[in-house]
């Protein structure tokens, strides 16, 4: 059983959707016995830093995602899931949770295109995400393949062997980081056609090791 | 490169009661009133977003369309919007909560301004769509932009200037806004340039251009110099005169980035 953790932080019906496509079996929860008891767990979110921290506290989902990270439990991040794993966010400067060495920023403005037209922000549509390193969560994911995106702010590990994927807007940003049993997208994997749900599948079939 | 993100290409699908509303033919030639068929049809091959506008009269049967959007969440797994009738915050939560990724506002947000910010407030500014109708007017004190928001289908002038609207959109919270010009709405001459062109250079938000798409040069013109994020197409694709492929190939074809791999 998959856990999709729920603390209050946008729609959670999609992955669940998603997984349920794929056959997969999941609860969306915010039982800690629950969470812990999972074969894995996805921590999906959209909003705002600061107030899905605050909601997490008050679930004391905090300390179960610690709990999770350090048990070596499969546990995929997924866009504000994937910044607030980090140790800090610009978004509202808020401390996050550190389970990944790194931080969230915002996207610069005034950022120009091939064309030297102004990109807009938020970073929303499809983009190519390119491979770094290879992982098996990102099995038979293809140069070509594009992914869902929508988000103003972006995650910069610390640890450049922890980038699994980047995305070029504007700046050549990281869109995927993976560190031991975690894998975190800044895309929408739900929301990104066949390329995603071979993602989501890959990770449902993982045992957590690199 | 410093971006390979992709211009959108977004079918727009009208319900009434269940069904949709035109005739719509398919390769097999064979007539589809059912809004998910379609939707899984347009997935399949290469919508990178789907648009459901709910044109049901009756509020009663408005729980309709909401098992509409649930089949569809099932369906699909691209983003899609729903609009048509969105009044109020619990609309919009109605139609989020059954799958949708984002919400259309269109004339209640003329009416009201505040659903939009209040919506934004509630489930984040990247859910919520503002459909703008716009008619080309003479230039005067009150319509500098010589382009007039206009509801009712066209038949009702606000008085309201389209470029101070689409700032104002903006800083209500507004993710993105449709743009619809009703000059060029069901003409197929192509869509209105020069307004697409001066809403998307003035806002920060992506712009998505509407009405008049007949061929797929006339998309390529939008996404270029028109200076759109994504197009609207309707009965371009519905009465099976191009497919998405074909349009997208083309697109590539001149030189506009599209995603090509589904």
């Amino acid at each position: 059983m998959i856990a999709i953790i729920d603390y209050d932080a946008g729609n959670l019906t999609s992955v669940a959707r998603a997984l349920a496509h794929l056959g997969h079996a999941y609860r969306i929860t915010r039982e800690s016995g629950e969470i812990l008891q999972a074969d894995r767990v996805i921590f999906p979110g959209v909003g705002a830093a600061a107030s899905a921290m605050e909601s997490l506290k008050n679930y004391g989902l905090d300390t179960v995602l610690h709990q999770v990270m350090d048990a070596g439990m499969p546990l995929l991040g997924i866009c504000l899931g994937t910044q607030i794993i980090t140790g800090f966010s610009e978004e509202g400067d808020v401390p996050c949770l550190g389970l990944i060495p790194g931080r969230v920023r915002a996207f610069p403005a005034s950022m120009k295109d091939d064309a030297d037209r102004a990109l807009k922000i938020p970073h929303m549509g499809w983009n190519r995400v390119q491979v770094k390193r290879v992982h098996p969560v990102l099995w038979d994911i293809r140069g070509e393949d594009a992914f869902y995106f929508v988000h103003g702010y972006y995650p910069e590990p610390e640890n450049p062997d922890h980038v699994l994927a980047t995305t070029p807007y504007g700046i050549e940003f990281v869109s995927a980081m993976g560190f031991g049993n975690l894998v975190a997208t800044q895309f929408h994997p739900e929301k990104s056609g066949k390329p995603g749900l071979k993602l989501l599948d890959n990770f449902c079939r993982w045992g957590g090791e690199v | 490169m410093k971006s390979a993100m992709t211009k959108r290409i977004i079918p727009c699908l009208d319900v009434r009661e269940g069904r949709t509303t035109k005739g719509i033919r398919f390769e097999n030639n064979v007539d589809i009133g059912d809004p998910v068929e379609m939707a899984r049809h347009y997935y399949e091959s290469g919508a990178d977003e789907l648009v459901f506008y709910d044109i049901t009269a009756s509020h009663e049967k408005r729980g309709i369309m909401i098992d509409v959007v649930r089949r569809v969440a099932e369906t699909i797994f691209i983003p899609f919007s729903v609009g048509g009738g969105i009044a109020s915050v619990s609309d919009m939560r109605d139609v989020l909560l059954a799958g949708a990724e984002k919400v259309s506002v269109n004339s209640a947000a003329i009416k009201n301004p505040r659903i939009i910010s209040e919506g934004a407030e509630a489930f984040g500014s990247q859910c919520i769509v503002v459909g703008m109708d716009v008619k080309k007017v003479e230039k005067s004190g009150k319509i500098p932009s010589g382009y007039e928001m206009v509801i009712h289908g066209g038949r009702t002038y606000t008085g309201m200037d389209a470029l101070a609207w689409a700032e104002e959109l903006v800083r209500l919270g507004a993710g993105e806004i449709c743009l619809n010009s009703i000059d060029a709405d069901g003409t197929r001459d192509g869509y209105e340039l020069n307004l697409t062109a001066m809403i998307s250079e003035a806002v920060p938000i992506p712009v998505i251009a509407s009405g008049g798409g007949g061929i797929p040069a006339h998309l390529a013109e939008v996404l270029t110099k028109g200076m759109a994020d994504a197009a609207l197409i309707a009965s371009m694709v519905h009465y099976g005169d191009y497919t998405i492929p074909g349009i997208k190939d083309h697109l590539h074809g001149s030189g506009v980035a599209v995603r090509r791999s589904w």
